[in-house]
């Protein structure tokens, strides 16, 4: 008696988009909760533990992720709209900027070449597929501009977010890290590494260190999504891939 | 009202952008040029206006959600990644830290050669 009831529910629910919009901020709540209980570890990135809760929640349920991107595309979305939002604390942190013009134009550059250049290179030594080595070589720059590179450039697109974000938490977890064993204190190169090599998600953790830091991860990612969109396919051309 | 105007600007300057990046056929993504467009209004207009100041603060204090559905993606992508998991996982994890040593390191260096001369400019004597 019951159970046509609960799959008329079931039924209805998987295909609004109101189920997969409420797990997603459910499940980041939940992930964000975690992360302030460890003290802020970047172990504990709210993105790994949301991902993961997520997936095992589909997997589990056996729902699509078609059917959860139905609701999911409204968090997703909201990705261009903080993309332009970036404009504000960069134009906060101008006169900072100006003053570092000639280094941060040259730290772009390098970082933008070595990110593309090391990811293809690499995977192709270590036996990766043309494919994958153009899924991966945008990876540095953030989710939606990486998506229109790996297009361009013949990868798979939706595999490149995946490897966008996974950049971004690998990023956000050891950067810190490296920057102590670099012995290395200014926020402005610290911001400035974390914006190039993991973007937005390398931002929200710069942003937990110091809202300087922030500016300038926020400036970097800005700067090298530009640089990205740039100079990637002609890389790709001249590596004659 | 005053965070509605925020969001309502911040989407119009994306639209401008996508729409830009279409007519000229521009290689960028339309909302980074709409952050472009929207940083050189901030130029000129000298302030942030406070609507708009606001969503900007709302919505990138928590840019790590605006991953989450793509992360989720990864369930899609499981077969791919399984075949060719070694090239994947370690390129990957070691792109990004060469990465992120090479530029922190090449921003060290050159923000010493060059902000120094500029910053000590009236010390020259010494």
């Amino acid at each position: 008696m019951n159970e046509p009831v609960i799959r008329d529910i079931w039924v209805y629910l998987s295909t609004s988009p109101l189920l997969g919009l409420t797990i997603t901020l459910v499940a980041y709540g939940l992930a964000y909760r975690l992360y302030l209980k460890s003290n802020s570890s970047p172990l504990a990135n709210p993105v790994v533990t949301s991902v993961a809760m997520l997936i095992a929640l589909l997997m589990l349920t056996g729902t699509s992720y078609e059917e959860y991107f139905e609701g999911g595309q409204f968090v997703h979305f909201l990705l261009g709209p903080a993309t332009v939002a970036l404009a504000v604390p960069l134009y906060q942190q101008f006169s900072r900027l100006r003053q570092l013009w000639l280094p941060v134009s040259i730290s772009l550059v390098c970082g933008v070449v070595i990110a593309a250049g090391s990811s293809i290179g690499l995977a192709w030594l270590l036996g990766g597929s043309t494919e994958i080595q153009m899924s991966l070589a945008p990876k540095s720059a953030t989710a939606p501009v990486a998506m229109g590179i790996s297009e361009t450039i013949g990868g798979i697109p939706s595999l490149t977010a995946v490897l966008v974000v996974a950049t971004g938490i690998v990023g956000a977890v050891l950067g810190t890290k490296l920057f102590e064993w670099m012995r290395i204190t200014d926020d402005s190169v610290k911001g400035i590494a974390m914006g190039v090599a993991a973007h937005g998600i390398g931002t929200a953790r710069a942003f937990q260190v110091s809202s300087q830091m922030g500016a300038f991860s926020g400036l970097a990612m800005a700067l090298s999504a530009f640089a990205t969109a740039l100079i990637v396919p002609w890389l790709v051309d001249l590596l004659g891939i | 009202m005053n965070f509605l105007n925020g969001i309502t600007l911040l989407l119009v300057y994306q639209l401008v952008g996508e729409v830009t990046v279409r007519l000229l056929s521009l290689p960028i993504p339309g909302p980074v040029l709409g952050m472009v467009m929207l940083f050189l209004t901030l130029m000129i207009r000298g302030a942030t206006p406070e609507p708009l100041e606001n969503a900007s603060s709302a919505l990138l204090s928590h840019l790590s959600l605006l991953f989450v559905p793509a992360g989720v993606g990864m369930m899609s992508h499981f077969g791919r990644i399984a075949d060719e998991w070694l090239p994947i996982t370690l390129a990957l994890f070691l792109s990004t830290i060469i990465t992120m040593v090479a530029t922190a390191g090449i921003m060290q260096v050159t923000s010493r050669w060059f902000a120094r001369p500029e910053n000590a400019g009236g010390q020259r004597d010494e």
